[in-house]
């Protein structure tokens, strides 16, 4: 038995250890707002938090998030908006939005690590989330609002 | 691509259903209104609290059109925004065409959506007119109030919804629609309804859509077009936790259409359960004629047989004469790789059989092909097939073709319970129908000024036809038109000829389809010929367009495309193409910016369509040959635009778009299998490739709305090779880009 923690609720799983937390997350708890996109940990699309860490949920058994604690884009701004979510609506990031679940989670832990991040910094922790209706501009410009830094 | 749908009916399946035969809607009753309160017309309806109940019945793909289109309508229907709910329209062709494809949902429904609005302001005003018993045309609908100026009367629109029902609709010539000056949504900065909820991942997909007691499926599909399963053995599947079934689907009757591609089925309680039992699968075939089919040597056919005279397809003056007669001749050949669409959300949808019926939750562009291919796979009615629209994680044309939907219809049957179906990426890149790979060889001859007297294009590439008609080699109407036989230029002696060629892969339409691959070969040959006489590359296209004229297209043995539209409506333009090509440059820094060390502009303007497109793109090339692009530059005339905010958003993604096939993008093909099968060998353009910020400016334009979701693709490119040249001096004559080192 799998005990972990999914936005504040504590939960276990008795399934294939080897499923990824991704299809945990969806099939099983219905928290679709991570994505599928590759399965592979190369688009980024399934980001979620672990322990806080930006991690791909796809290529994360069920067995490495025991013990831990996950949050989805459902929990990230539970409380009170994220100053990211608030800065995508701002810049109107999102054309089709699937992968920005995945952009958000990313973002917010970049923020964390490094609040007032430069240019370089934002290629470097966005680099492994695809966008293929080309919004990186604006996923830019949100960040550097949310952080208020310049562009 | 409407158009293409069209094409398939009448041409190919001979439904007497044409999709570009509107159903505008306005009067029709129907059982699946908006709401049942009161429905003045297919689109729209009230509720008694005013809620006004808009209907999108193109699908959301990131365009914005499922938000654009309604508030369109609301604007004419003087609604107040807040109170606006927009429900998603099933398949139903009460609505005139669904198909989201061929940027022309603003074009094809601009009309129909203010009648719409249009219809029910005046049946309030007139509503309102009864009850205070004053002349109707003194009443006025005004943000969701009917007001009467005289007495000061006013009443909320919900108030009026029940005497409203009671009036008959009125006639389309009675309608006053609102001088552009009260336009209180149409041109304005709105954000869309969907914002918000992808913040939160509160958007519904295909892929996030369930039925009670589904199952998942994954299918292991022939590897090779064509290929017919031989035997399979599945008896390791069943060991494996969570796996409830296999089931086989049955191989396509050619032509392939939209069909299920046919195979294997491993059926589940989860995604991951139906993946690690088909891994468990042993599957034999035949893999039939395409199991020979290799890329590489496919390619080498493709650029051998366009040296050779094919059909004409345009042809003015004589260009062998001139031909023969030059001191100065330049040719060149080019090559386009095949490419995959690969939306961020692959294929995916929910479908049940019941009592002889499907309900489906789908990604899909074409609710009513889901009807027509499912209706088709289980032998029913199309009426019978109700196709819920989910949100779309991307599109580019890849989710006009149902073939997914078709496979989850016919394993619900097989099981007797709903079924999921979601492709993995491998699945996406390896089944695709895949943007053809093309060859085009171009011939000038040229004056003392470099100025072309003669112009010869030839092209050979396998036709999206062949999606309809298994033996179709030669291209359609639709893909001659796209950017080829339709070329403006002022060239006295002009000839266009398309060799045949077989498909061995399913063909398909991506975002801007053969504009592409002939835009890339028009303006690649025109910056070398720039190069060649010495001349200022913007300087040279405004020549080669000449004077401002509308430019009538007559190609043979066909009617021109032009997007089923008229060229009395919708010209072509050279003024219009050589104001954006003005506003680029200057916009750009183009007459400032000379190419400096690694360092360069490059520039193209293409009209794709019916929008005139011109951009300048600014490329970097290190001393280790790394490519980076920190500007672009894109000016655009679409005619009237709706949305002036979801236009620039469409015009940025193209920017990317356009440079991910630029770039990286490559599908190959070996013993007639797809080599690729995930983003780390099918690369798109990530953040820091992409272009760091494209500036698009928006030319005002009093022609009729265009197309905005497609023409901001074509140029890119071009431009992107025309800027390596200038800034390394090598010249690119096959894409990607990456197989070729720049230093």
């Amino acid at each position: 038995m799998i005990q972990l923690k999914v936005n504040g609720s504590a939960k276990k799983f008795d399934g294939d250890p080897e499923m990824p937390l991704l299809w945990y997350l969806r099939d099983v708890l219905d928290y679709t707002g991570t994505k599928f996109g590759c399965g592979a940990g190369l688009c980024g699309a399934c980001t979620v938090h672990v322990n806080g860490e930006a991690t791909r949920s796809c290529v994360t058994s069920m067995r490495d998030a025991a013990g831990k604690e996950i949050t989805t884009i459902e929990g990230l701004g539970a409380k009170s908006e994220h100053p990211l979510q608030a800065a995508w609506k701002q810049c109107n990031v999102s054309q089709c939005g699937y992968c920005q679940s995945g952009q958000i989670m990313q973002a917010a832990a970049l923020l964390k690590a490094k609040p007032k991040p430069t240019n370089a910094d934002i290629d470097t922790a966005m680099q492994g989330n695809i966008c293929r209706c080309g919004t990186y501009q604006r996923i830019r410009q949100a960040i550097q609002i949310a952080a208020g830094v310049k562009a | 691509m409407t158009h293409i749908e069209k094409v398939s009916r009448r041409g190919f399946l001979g439904s007497a259903i044409g999709a570009g035969a509107l159903v505008l809607g306005v009067g029709v009753e129907s059982a699946e209104a908006a709401t049942t309160a009161w429905s003045p017309s297919v689109y729209l309806g009230l509720e008694p609290n005013g809620t006004a109940v808009i209907v999108a019945h193109r699908s959301e793909m990131g365009t914005g059109i499922r938000s654009v289109l309604p508030m369109v309508v609301a604007d004419e229907l003087e609604a107040d925004w807040q109170k606006v709910r927009v429900q998603q329209a099933v398949g139903d062709t009460k609505y005139g065409s669904q198909n989201t494809d061929g940027s022309c949902s603003i074009r094809d429904f601009y009309d129909a959506m203010r009648e719409a609005g249009a219809t029910a302001r005046l049946m309030l005003e007139q509503a309102a007119a009864k009850k205070w018993n004053v002349p109707a045309v003194e009443c006025k609908g005004q943000n969701h109030f009917v007001v009467h100026a005289k007495s000061g009367k006013k009443a909320a629109y919900g108030e009026l919804v029940k005497i409203a029902a009671t009036l008959p609709v009125p006639k389309k010539g009675d309608l006053r629609l609102k001088p552009e000056s009260e336009f209180r949504y149409i041109g304005k900065e709105l954000p869309t309804i969907d914002q918000a909820d992808h913040t939160r991942g509160a958007g519904r997909f295909g892929i996030d859509a369930r039925m009670p007691g589904m199952l998942y499926a994954s299918i292991e599909r022939p590897p090779v077009l064509g290929a017919k399963l031989r035997s399979f053995d599945d008896s390791a599947v069943k060991g494996v936790k969570g796996v409830v079934q296999t089931s086989t689907i049955p191989g396509f009757k050619p032509p392939h259409l939209f069909q299920a591609l046919g195979g294997v089925a491993v059926l589940a309680d989860s995604t991951w359960s139906a993946a690690q039992g088909r891994k468990k699968l042993k599957v034999e075939w035949d893999l039939g004629p395409n199991g020979a089919f290799d890329s590489a040597r496919e390619k080498a056919e493709i650029l051998a047989k366009i040296k050779q005279p094919g059909k004409v397809v345009r042809n003015e003056g004589d260009v062998d004469k001139v031909f023969a007669g030059a001191s100065r001749i330049h040719e060149a050949s080019y090559y386009v790789p095949l490419l995959s669409h690969a939306p961020m959300e692959p294929p995916a949808a929910v479908a049940e059989w019941r009592d002889g019926k499907v309900v489906t939750y789908a990604a899909t562009q074409n609710p009513q092909a889901v009807q027509e291919a499912v209706a088709g796979a289980m032998g029913i009615k199309k009426e019978d097939v109700t196709c819920h629209v989910t949100l779309l994680g991307g599109g580019f044309g890849r989710k006009s073709k149902p073939d997914y939907v078709c496979e989850a219809a016919i394993l619900s049957k097989q099981v007797g319970k709903p079924v999921k179906v979601v492709w993995s990426r491998e699945d996406d890149i390896k089944f695709d129908f895949y943007h053809a790979n093309a060859g085009m060889y171009m011939k000038a001859a040229l004056d003392d000024k470099g100025r072309p007297t003669a112009w010869l294009h030839r092209s050979a590439f396998p036709s999206i036809g062949s999606t309809f008609d298994a033996a179709a080699e030669y291209a359609m109407e639709l893909e001659m038109g796209m950017g080829w036989v339709d070329l403006p230029y002022a060239i006295a002696n002009h000839r266009a000829e398309n060799l045949p060629h077989k498909n061995h892969v399913r063909i398909g339409w991506m975002r801007a389809v053969a504009h592409i691959y002939h835009a890339f070969a028009i303006h690649s040959f025109v910056d070398e010929l720039a190069a060649a006489a010495n001349r200022d590359r913007v300087e040279y296209i405004l020549d080669l367009l000449g004077p401002d004229r509308q430019v009538p297209i007559q190609p043979v043995g066909m009617k021109y495309w032009n997007n089923d539209q008229g060229q009395d409506k919708f010209p072509v333009d050279t003024a219009r193409l050589k104001r954006v090509l003005e506003v680029a440059a200057e916009k750009s820094g183009w007459a400032n910016k000379k190419p400096g060390k690694g360092r360069a502009l490059g520039v193209a303007a293409h009209r794709s369509f019916l929008t005139y497109v011109a951009a300048v793109v600014e490329v970097e090339v290190d001393d280790r040959g790394r490519l980076t692009i920190p500007r672009v530059d894109v000016a655009v005339d679409a005619g009237q635009i709706i949305s002036p905010e979801r236009a620039r958003s469409q015009v940025e993604g193209a920017a990317v778009f356009g440079t991910s096939l630029a770039m990286m993008g490559e599908i190959t093909a070996a013993d007639g299998r797809i080599v690729q099968s995930n983003f780390n060998n099918y690369p798109v353009a990530r953040i820091q490739e992409a272009p760091r910020v494209t500036h698009v400016h928006l030319v005002p334009s009093k022609a009729p709305a265009a197309g905005i979701g497609e023409p901001g693709v074509p140029p890119i490119a071009p431009a992107i090779t025309s800027a390596i040249f200038a800034a390394t001096g090598k010249r690119i004559r096959e894409l990607p880009v990456r197989k070729t080192k720049l230093v």
